[in-house]
């Protein structure tokens, strides 16, 4: 290309650029949220389709709705994918909902189209995992449990099957997930407990909440430490695949597995003894809270702050915390005489 | 004169078919008439708009470029890390970030001509090995916390029209004009249609096809930019899968895989059907799964039913290339 | 001494050898790297790995010997997981044979419609199979209702081919290892194998001299298609659930780069079972040794990639200098 050509390409170039970023950005009237006084619509937005997890949020709120008599519907993105996100809930707005119920897959990507749905008068909750640091954007966040306390419980579950002592393995979803790193930095409060003294965490490794990887990486955690006594997955995927690993690699009762796990997921291995116990919280409990805050919100009978609390139908009072979150509820601890009452 | 009639009897259907979309979408949910929404809606589809203006080019030459949307990732992953790790100035982290691009997209063009490689299997290589640098570069972080005068390209108008949109017709105008009115544009199509043909008469095929690439790498840089302000975040992950979004996009638009044939409009009506087809469906509360099905019956149906057709009129289909 | 010379000038001549030259290398890297890579243990792993990716390769080498592509395997593994797993929640006790032959039975299926747009309808096959990609992922949610298949709804048989099998290797491995077999001498010793060749070197003149290229174009992607649909039954025993939106999500370009590192050329005519296998190994062991190594995370896609860069360009080199030599 010659000389002339390039200065002429460049020119072109920050022509369109000077042209896009110049633009003035489009003045939006905010509307402002009033309570509604038809029909309620909600729509729940989870992060991904076909995962049995948010099957069984979705669940919840569908008996919230029959319960109170709201329109509501739900929109997955095919793919565990941001972006994937945006366009639903512009659809959404555009379609007229009061509220948007979301389990957010980034929370950073998804601000821009949560400020516009806010000011289109759309009300948005966020379910199961929160817009961290922009928290002001959404109206409340419903999180599963107290995950303050979740790092603990996990290792005295582990510490349990294991005798408390010998090496543990954590398989964890992504590095930089943010629930994720806050129950791993509780559990590595826990282990300072003179009581967990005994066991000695080798390693932190990451299955990108992908099956096919989750397996690889409890595979080699069992390849790299021959002592491996225990693999604690607070992932529902995770747990699963280390479960399979541990099952197919003829391990079972050589290395415990536990953690967070759908009973559905796990049901034939805790049957066959590969995993004595998991836990979990109720997923459809904490959809069936979310339906009942969707629709105090929409009416206006529920205003969050700190300390404010309502009732969730046959769940009981719940109690709005700093930041208007909700702790739904506690966690359940799964077993070989208790799981065949549990189908989600 | 007679590939010229079929040419635009595909662009006719094409516009048929947006228009039964349109009132099917029309009919099918209240909000979808809504012009302000439509507008708005068009900035999801920018991104895959410009890359596919730049893909046409690639495919008129019997190319592929499957890297468009890694390279997309790893120039917002980029121009991202430099300001926000490395404290760069903005400006100077995107020129960067844009320079990279346009640099992976030279390699490409490089290893298909020099080294005489297949584009399908360079370019296979190069989607990995672009986003995986993304990854290295930032893991499953998000970069955020852009200034006001970069974030929310997608919310600037001029008037009533969001600017990118302008700028994506803008960039199909002069797309179209360097095609069709300049002799490098002709030059380009020569190749296309026959390259022993195009470097007997003198022309430069090699030079053609390495800034065809260079300029879909550039292109696809451009969009991580705009990716990065619209969503207001760079990903590692960012427009996972939009190759084929974007090769869907420009053979739908009646452009020939095995090159030859390539035209503009055609690409800019698919991208329209599509984005019709989407946000009605969508609004319509239809599932993404049976979106991408309609979609991929709409491709394979583009190219069979006219051929059907043709050899119930006796005449010779177009042999699988 | 003299055999075995000849043997090592044949190999080092042969196409196979870049790959194989890679795969000795990344064996020494991860000697160094991660010790722990030749742990008994972790090359059952290994063995665990690859059969699934050696399966449909070996289909999708013959598709790209004959100058095709086929996008849409890693959704046939969905569709064929689904059914099965489907049938095994309606039947829990359906024998395993029966279930494999559904599995392929489906993948036929889906091959033959692939193959009548491509030979018939005259669909250029990377279109094609971008839209059936599309397509049969959709039929895989339309089945199950969008659910997935539990391990729970797997029966524990179907889950132990992945364990062992009367001579200790799991049956996983033997399945791939007979369908590779199977694949090499149909490919290099039979008359069919040779047709193939043709009909992707020279399409005219294989059609000239009487072959039925449409015919052989249809069975390669109706093969690959089956065993797709054979791996979609190895995904749900190997990996114990099957989710119409994960399952054989980006498996398609796996089997092809892996096809490809292996010395087949996209441009149709050559292309061996030997080399797919290779190169299947050689991916399996990379991303293994990445993963042993501690740099599984953030490395494993941009190494995946630098290696098919790298290898493509080897092979380029290696066939440049092979035709000097001949020459």
């Amino acid at each position: 290309m010659s000389l002339n050509r390039m200065v002429i390409a460049a020119a072109a170039a920050a022509a369109m650029t000077a042209f896009l970023w110049g633009c003035k950005p489009k003045t939006t009237a905010v509307t402002v949220a009033a309570p509604v006084t038809g029909t309620v619509r909600v729509c729940y937005i989870p992060k991904n389709t076909g995962n049995p997890y948010f099957d069984a949020v979705n669940n919840g709120f569908t008996q919230a709705s029959s319960a109170l008599h709201f329109k509501y519907t739900e929109q997955a993105p095919a793919t565990a994918d941001a972006t994937d996100q945006i366009p639903i809930i512009q659809q959404q707005v555009q379609d007229g909902v009061n509220v948007i119920a979301i389990s957010p897959n980034s929370p950073e990507a998804l601000d821009p189209a949560i400020r516009a749905a806010e000011q289109h008068g759309v009300r948005v909750i966020t379910i199961d995992a929160d817009l961290t640091g922009s928290e002001q954007l959404r109206s409340a966040c419903v999180l599963p449990t107290d995950f303050n306390k979740l790092g603990a419980s996990q290792i005295e579950l582990i510490g349990s099957l294991m005798g408390y002592t010998g090496d543990f393995a954590i398989l964890s979803a992504t590095t930089d997930a943010p629930n994720q790193n806050a129950w791993i930095a509780g559990m590595k409060v826990a282990l300072k407990l003179p009581k967990y003294a005994g066991m000695h965490l080798v390693e932190i490794a990451y299955g990108n909440d992908d099956p096919q990887k989750s397996l690889l990486e409890a595979q080699s955690l069992m390849t790299k430490y021959p002592h491996l006594k225990g693999i604690l997955s607070p992932t529902t995927v995770g747990i699963a695949a280390a479960a399979q690993a541990v099952e197919t690699g003829g391990a079972a009762g050589k290395v415990q597995v536990t953690g967070l796990g759908t009973p559905n997921q796990m049901r034939r291995f805790v049957l066959d003894g590969t995993v004595k116990k998991f836990a979990l919280w109720d997923p459809a409990q904490m959809g069936y809270t979310a339906g009942y805050l969707a629709y105090g919100l929409a009416r206006g009978t529920i205003h969050p702050a700190a300390g404010v609390s309502f009732t969730a139908g046959t769940e009981g009072i719940r109690v709005f915390g700093t930041n208007n979150v909700i702790s739904n509820g506690p966690l359940m601890v799964f077993n070989k005489s208790n799981i065949g009452q549990y189908h989600f | 004169m007679k590939l010229k009639g079929i040419r635009w009897s595909h662009q006719f259907t094409l516009l048929l078919l947006i228009a039964v979309a349109f009132l099917v979408s029309v009919h099918m949910s209240r909000h979808f008439l809504d012009p302000a929404y439509l507008l708005t809606a068009t900035t999801n589809f920018v991104e895959t708009g410009l890359m596919a203006l730049a893909m046409t080019f690639v495919i008129l030459l019997g190319e592929i470029d499957l890297s468009v949307a890694s390279n997309l990732a790893l120039t917002a992953a980029l121009s991202g890390v430099l300001w926000a790790h490395f404290g760069w100035p903005l400006p100077v982290a995107c020129m960067v970030g844009l320079v990279v691009s346009a640099v992976a997209g030279l390699a490409n063009g490089l290893l298909v001509t020099r080294l005489k490689l297949p584009s399908l299997t360079v370019t296979l290589g190069s989607m990995a090995l672009l986003r995986g640098a993304a990854q290295v570069l930032i893991g499953n972080q998000s970069i955020t916390g852009f200034p006001d005068w970069f974030a929310g390209v997608d919310q600037r108008v001029v008037g009533p029209f969001p600017a990118i949109t302008l700028l994506l017709l803008v960039a199909a105008v002069a797309w179209w004009a360097v095609l069709t009115r300049t002799i490098r544009g002709r030059m380009t199509q020569a190749t296309g249609a026959n390259r022993a043909a195009a470097r007997l008469s003198g022309i430069s095929v090699e030079a053609i096809t390495v800034r065809v690439f260079m300029v879909s790498g550039l292109m696809a840089g451009f969009c991580g930019l705009i990716m990065m302000s619209r969503v207001g975040a760079a990903r590692w992950d960012m427009a996972q899968g939009r190759e084929l979004d974007v090769i869907t996009a420009v053979v739908l638009g009646g452009t020939d895989i095995a090159g030859g044939e390539a035209s503009i409009p055609g690409t800019m009506l698919a991208l329209i059907l599509i984005a019709v087809m989407r946000t009605g469906m969508g609004l319509a509360e239809i599932n993404p799964e049976t979106q991408h099905v309609a979609v991929g019956i709409l491709l394979a149906a583009s190219i069979a039913i006219p051929n059907l057709l043709r050899m119930r009129n006796g005449q010779k289909a177009q042999p699988a290339k | 001494m003299q055999a075995f010379g000849d043997l090592l000038r044949k190999l080092v001549r042969s196409r196979e050898s870049g790959v194989l030259a890679f795969l000795l290398l990344a064996f020494a890297v991860a000697a160094v790297l991660a010790p722990r890579f030749y742990s008994l243990q972790n090359l059952r792993n290994l063995l665990l790995d690859t059969p699934l990716v050696v399966t449909v390769g070996m289909g999708m080498t013959a598709v790209i010997v004959c100058r095709q592509i086929d996008l849409s395997v890693g959704s046939i593994v969905a569709v064929s997981g689904m059914v099965v797993g489907e049938l095994y929640r309606a039947h829990p006790g359906l024998p395993t044979p029966v279930a494999m032959a559904a599995g392929v039975a489906v993948g036929v299926l889906l091959g033959m419609g692939n193959a009548l747009l491509v030979t018939y309808l005259k669909v250029p096959s990377i279109i094609t199979t971008l839209g059936t990609m599309s397509i049969y992922r959709g039929l895989a949610f339309v089945i199950g209702h969008g659910n997935q298949i539990n391990p729970n709804d797997l029966p524990a048989r179907l889950v132990s081919l992945s364990i062992t099998s009367p001579i200790g290797v799991p049956f996983l491995a033997l399945f791939a290892l007979l369908i590779f077999v199977a694949t090499h001498i149909f490919l290099s010793r039979s008359r069919w194998g040779r047709a193939v060749y043709a009909t992707g070197g020279n399409p005219d003149a294989a059609r000239l001299s009487g072959l039925s290229t449409n015919g052989i174009i249809a069975g390669s992607f109706i093969t690959c298609g089956a065993l797709a649909g054979l791996a979609g039954i190895m995904y749900a025993s190997r990996f114990g659930f099957v989710n119409p939106a994960q399952t054989g999500t980006g498996f398609e370009l796996q089997v092809i780069a892996a096809t490809v590192i292996g010395g087949t050329q996209v441009t149709g005519g050559s292309g061996t079972a030997v080399g797919t296998l290779l190169g299947c190994i050689l991916l399996a062991a990379i991303v293994n040794i990445l993963t042993v190594a501690h740099l599984s995370g953030r490395w494993q896609l941009a190494a995946y990639g630098a290696i098919i860069l790298v290898a493509i360009v080897a092979d380029s080199a290696g066939r440049r200098q092979r035709v000097t030599v001949a020459a």
